[in-house]
């Protein structure tokens, strides 16, 4: 028997798992996965929670249901990976040879990279919704806040899902409108990026729609130190923003496997080729998704898009081939605006988001950069095919290849 | 596009200032760029140049905290050397394209 060993079992990890049961030959290969956590969470969900559109049954479920039988789980913790001798190396001690290892760590929220995050106010006028933990704590501070000076701000990029606390704020004016103090609630942004988005297209989309809904953005604000006492956050070339209630999406870090590894950058990602998902040093590890050091959005449909170029070169390179298959840094995203409208932005390592209809030109039915209801209810449905589909790794009707049917070229 | 001359070389450069091509760099010319932004270079200013030069070349993504790391100066240092905007002043004066994340 050979083995392939999967580390982690998030989205990546369990997508591959179940692709991998389907694709292997199981008298001849052993698929084993590790990850330490009982829990799946529908991470999309968490942004949800502080707005009481979901509770929390709705993002949780068991980390072994939507593990195939034939699947080897093991509940623990990996210490770390010595790629020269092929093996995981477990807390325990234990040791696992590996054929073939796929690292799926993803990356994590590290509120303890910024002084001051954690102290005193820390999920008391501080809270982070990357977490359970976070965004119900959140959503029990603002059923009873009754309005101040709300802050939005990111601490590092790149981060998980980009575009989430844009999201946030959006919904935050949209909750705050319903439930009647929106006038007693100022909602600022601040971003160490030179404006919302990146690119330029959509980041002036994006800027129009947050005017129009009366929130302030702040740019360059690279985040030094919270200050506790005047309940204020501070940026490193001296500007002051003071908060009732500050959100914050944490600096974002590859796992420590990966650090106690030997095998990341200063943040912990893994040097990966942008084509073949290979790592850069070891040809029998490959990597998926957040873990990997990709000039692409950590975003679960990248993940979704992503294992189908994996699947392919990995199964090339078992029968001795080569990695043919490229990449093309396909990733969507929709984004909740509030007053149920969403709109949805679909792009790549070479073309920008643009405006247009995805899938099916002319027909969509979703409409790219652009508010929509169905595009709201495109959102809401993706929680049911993530939990069913995605990561059961069941065929879904929408191309992993990026592509321009549909897309219009602004000037 | 527009040409520069930086040192009596004639540099392309994009519409920001930023070196089309790095390879045409050299640390004299970084003294006249800096000094378009009133900026004296210094030899910790130089060291900052070279660590963003070599992990530019080699295909890195560059970043604050990385600069932060890389027991030359601590975030609050590079920001005093370039002020506003340490990375995008930095790469401009370095000769390395304008540091764009890839959300």
């Amino acid at each position: 028997m050979k083995n392939i060993v999967i580390v982690g079992a998030g989205t990546g990890g369990t997508l591959m798992a179940n692709k991998l049961a389907r694709k292997l030959n199981l008298s001849e290969w052993n698929i084993i996965v590790i990850d330490p956590s009982e829990h799946h969470y529908y991470q999309p969900g968490f942004l949800f929670l502080p707005f009481q559109y979901y509770n929390e049954q709705q993002v949780v479920s068991k980390t072994k249901s939507f593990l195939p039988r034939k699947v080897q789980y093991l509940q623990t913790e990996a210490e770390r990976l010595d790629g020269e001798n092929k093996k995981i190396i477990l807390k325990s001690g234990e040791e696992i040879s590996y054929d073939f290892c796929i690292l799926a760590t993803g990356t994590h929220p590290r509120p303890d990279q910024t002084p001051g995050l954690t102290g005193n106010l820390w999920r008391k006028n501080i809270f982070d919704f990357y977490t359970l933990e976070g965004a119900l704590a959140l959503q029990k501070f603002f059923s009873t806040w009754q309005g101040g000076k709300l802050v939005m701000a990111v601490a590092e990029v790149p981060i998980k899902c980009p575009i989430a606390p844009l999201e946030f704020v959006l919904l935050a004016d949209d909750f705050f409108t319903r439930k009647g103090i929106r006038n007693k609630v100022e909602i600022l942004y601040a971003t160490p990026q030179t404006g919302v988005f990146t690119k330029p297209v959509a980041t002036a989309m994006l800027s129009n729609l947050l005017k129009e809904r009366n929130i302030l953005v702040e740019t360059e604000f690279y985040i030094e130190k919270i200050d506790n006492e005047k309940k204020s956050i501070v940026s490193y070339d001296g500007r002051e923003i003071s908060f009732d209630c500050f959100t914050v999406v944490p600096v974002n870090m590859g796992s420590e496997f990966i650090a106690r590894s030997g095998i990341g950058d200063d943040m912990n990602y893994v040097p990966t080729n942008k084509y073949t998902l290979q790592s850069e040093k070891y040809p029998s590890v490959f990597v998926l998704g957040d873990a990997a050091n990709l000039p692409a959005s950590k975003a679960g449909s990248l993940i979704h898009f992503a294992a189908e170029t994996l699947t392919a070169n990995l199964l090339a390179v078992m029968k001795g081939g080569q990695p043919e298959m490229k990449f093309d840094g396909h990733v969507n995203c929709f984004l909740e605006s509030g007053k149920k409208q969403a709109t949805l932005i679909d792009f790549s390592y070479d073309t920008e988001p643009l405006p247009g209809q995805y899938p099916l030109p002319v027909i969509g039915p979703f409409q790219l950069l652009k508010l929509t209801r169905i595009n709201h209810w495109g959102k809401l449905i993706f929680k049911w095919l993530y939990w069913n589909f995605i990561i059961r790794a069941r065929p879904i009707p929408i191309p992993s290849r990026f592509s321009m049917k549909g897309k219009k070229l602004v000037k | 596009m527009a040409t520069k001359i930086y040192k009596g070389i004639p540099v392309e450069v994009n519409e920001e200032g930023y070196f089309v091509n790095p390879s045409q760099w050299t640390p004299e010319m970084a003294a006249e760029i800096a000094r378009e932004m009133n900026i004296n270079l210094t030899e910790k200013h130089y060291q900052v140049l070279d660590f963003l030069r070599q992990r530019f070349l080699q295909g890195e993504t560059l970043t604050i905290r990385s600069v932060g790391k890389s027991g030359i100066v601590d975030v609050k240092e590079f920001y005093q050397l370039f002020p506003g905007g340490p990375l995008k002043n930095a790469c401009r004066i370095a000769g390395i394209p304008k540091p764009v994340s890839c959300i």
